[in-house]
């Protein structure tokens, strides 16, 4: 039998069921929404930075023990990194979950995004893993444009 | 009904669907997502081959035999779906890719310069529908009501499951000019009564559409008896092949309607100028159509009908019976849509406690146990019920007692994985 237990990790259990950071909060310079159509699973995600660092992922949003352990790991892995280490976080990650099993995770890259490994083995949840993910690199675009559109929403 | 039905077979009928024999993630497969797609029988499976392995051509355009015998083939399969719905002739019976493409066909005819009043739709007209509909019984309504200025409107629902009929009279009123209501729900599995809308939309003048897409395969249809003037079913979902439904509609009807798609085979003759439209149901098949499709779904009625729909339906209403108390066994689970069997077919939608849809549909799966996890194209009846999706087990002729039991087991690890 497939191990369902590579998809649910302990540590994506521990996050879904004690999420870190969760709730929008100000300040912050740019906020994307993102909906995964096909299950109605949502995410509303804010980014704030100084100084070139990401000093803030806060998050809402509904949707399962994957998205929710996600931007709970964002959250977690994101929150003082320089904006470009952050992106190439972001990068890893999504070519992780796209990656089908055939990528070995970096997990220095990756930091405790790497439990998630075993989610690129089941298509049909890669969507949920990204969600928050994809929401947080918009936002984070938003948040590189000039002062006076921070704080727009989509 | 009196009368007693011979005892229902149910391991003879598994024994024509070959997939039922397969495993997934190592488990015998349990296939609870019907609702969604139903399994395909043997005989389905060889008029497919036999009809490309013996007269594959194209029909209504050629003279030699094998067009000669892929036509026949093509409109006997006509023949056959319309005597399983009860229609009157088989050129009321207009195939299309599935319901989505019948209820769009529908959509289509009506419009402001509609030269047939029942049709011709404009601001102030209204069309019905409810809120209990399947995403393909919104979108059309709502892009039709886009395009003329018309207004829709909807029943709600109760609590428990069902249309929400009381205001009936104010709803459905001389400005209506269609109701289009889901027969049976593909997420609450209520059958819906139709009679009293039905003769209170003929009483205002309205046209009334149902969508069948879970009633045709599921129970015995007569489009005679229901009084209504258009249905539109698939054939994926009633043993058949995909890319294949129907519309049925009156013939009347049919025939003051405009075409849908342009091309070849809908007309009558063609200049440069103008041209001018075939009868129906032709005048709605524009182009080369599905004729394999059609014919495996001619033989899936065929086979529907030798198993009996009385049945078929019967065996569907024990088993929401058998599910309902398995499920009321397992704690935090609640039923969404009506509790008891009356009023209802064999598909139930549940909640487990907190644990996301997506999560117990992951965790069944791991135990070989396919269900749909969701909004089920149905996201208005999550919002009515304060649910962003729910899990939904979905039985047919096929599924056993012994099945929902391994769903039941299988609902205990997920409460265990996420408790």
């Amino acid at each position: 039998m497939r191990a369902v237990d590579d998809l649910y990790q302990e540590i994506i259990l521990d996050h879904y069921k004690h999420p870190h950071g969760r709730g929008l909060r100000e300040p912050y310079r740019a906020e994307a929404h993102h909906v995964n159509p096909t299950c109605g699973d949502e995410v509303t995600i804010r980014v704030d930075v100084a100084d070139d660092r990401i000093t803030d992922v806060s998050y809402e949003g509904v949707g399962c023990s994957i998205s929710q352990a996600s931007a709970s790991v964002l959250h977690e892995t994101m929150v003082g990194l320089p904006v470009i280490e952050a992106l190439a976080r972001h990068d890893a990650f999504a070519a992780l979950m796209v990656g089908r099993g055939q990528v070995e995770p970096d997990e220095d890259v990756l930091g405790d995004a790497v439990a998630f490994a075993g989610v690129a083995r089941y298509p049909a949840r890669v969507k949920c893993a990204l969600l928050s993910w994809m929401a947080f690199k918009d936002a984070l675009a938003r948040a590189a444009v000039p002062e006076s559109n921070v704080g727009g929403t989509s | 009904m009196t009368a007693t039905l011979p005892m229902y077979d149910v391991q003879a009928v598994r024994a024509d669907f070959p997939i039922l024999a397969r495993q997934v993630n190592g488990a015998p497969l349990v296939y609870l997502d019907s609702a969604a797609t139903s399994q395909k029988p043997r005989q389905v499976l060889d008029a497919l081959r036999e009809h490309y392995e013996q007269r594959n051509a194209n029909v209504s355009r050629s003279v030699h035999a094998l067009g000669t015998e892929a036509t026949e083939a093509y409109e006997g399969a006509r023949a056959r779906v319309a005597a399983f719905i009860g229609a009157a002739t088989a050129e009321e019976v207009v195939f299309t890719k599935n319901s989505t493409e019948a209820i769009n066909l529908l959509a289509h005819a009506f419009s402001e310069r509609s030269i047939d009043p029942r049709f011709r739709l404009g601001p102030g007209d209204e069309i019905v529908i409810s809120e209990m509909e399947h995403h393909s019984n919104i979108l059309p309504w709502q892009l039709l009501c886009e395009r003329t200025g018309a207004t829709l409107r909807w029943f709600g629902l109760t609590d428990d499951g069902r249309l929400d009929e009381s205001d009936l009279d104010a709803l459905v009123n001389e400005r209506t000019k269609l109701v289009s209501l889901v027969h049976v729900s593909n997420i609450l599995g209520t059958v819906n009564e139709t009679a009293r809308i039905v003769a209170r939309a003929h009483q205002v003048g309205a046209l009334v559409m149902l969508d069948a897409s879970q009633s045709v395969p599921h129970l015995p249809v007569s489009v005679s008896e229901l009084g209504v003037d258009f249905i539109a079913f698939t054939g994926h979902k009633m043993c058949g092949p995909t890319g294949i439904g129907a519309l049925w509609g009156r013939y009347e009807l049919l025939l003051a309607m405009p075409p849908f798609l342009g091309g070849g085979s809908m007309i009558e003759t063609v200049t440069m100028q103008r041209s001018t439209y075939a009868l129906p149901p032709m005048k709605f098949e524009a182009g080369t159509p599905p004729i394999a499709e059609a014919v495996g779904l001619g033989a899936a009625v065929d086979y529907l009908s030798a198993v009996g729909m009385e049945a078929i339906h019967q065996h569907e209403v024990d088993l929401a019976g058998y599910a309902l108390g398995a499920l009321a066994t397992v704690p935090d689970l609640r039923v969404i849509g009506p509790q008891k069997t009356e009023g209802r077919g064999g598909t139930i939608s549940f909640a487990l406690g907190d644990i996301h849809p997506h999560d117990v549909g992951q965790i069944l799966d791991n135990e070989g146990v396919e269900v749909r996890a969701g909004h089920h194209c149905a996201r208005p009846v999550c919002a009515r019920y304060g649910v962003p999706a729910t899990t939904r087990a979905s039985f047919y002729l096929y599924t056993t007692t012994d099945e929902i039991d391994a769903m039941v087991r299988a609902l205990e690890k997920a409460r265990k994985v996420f408790g």
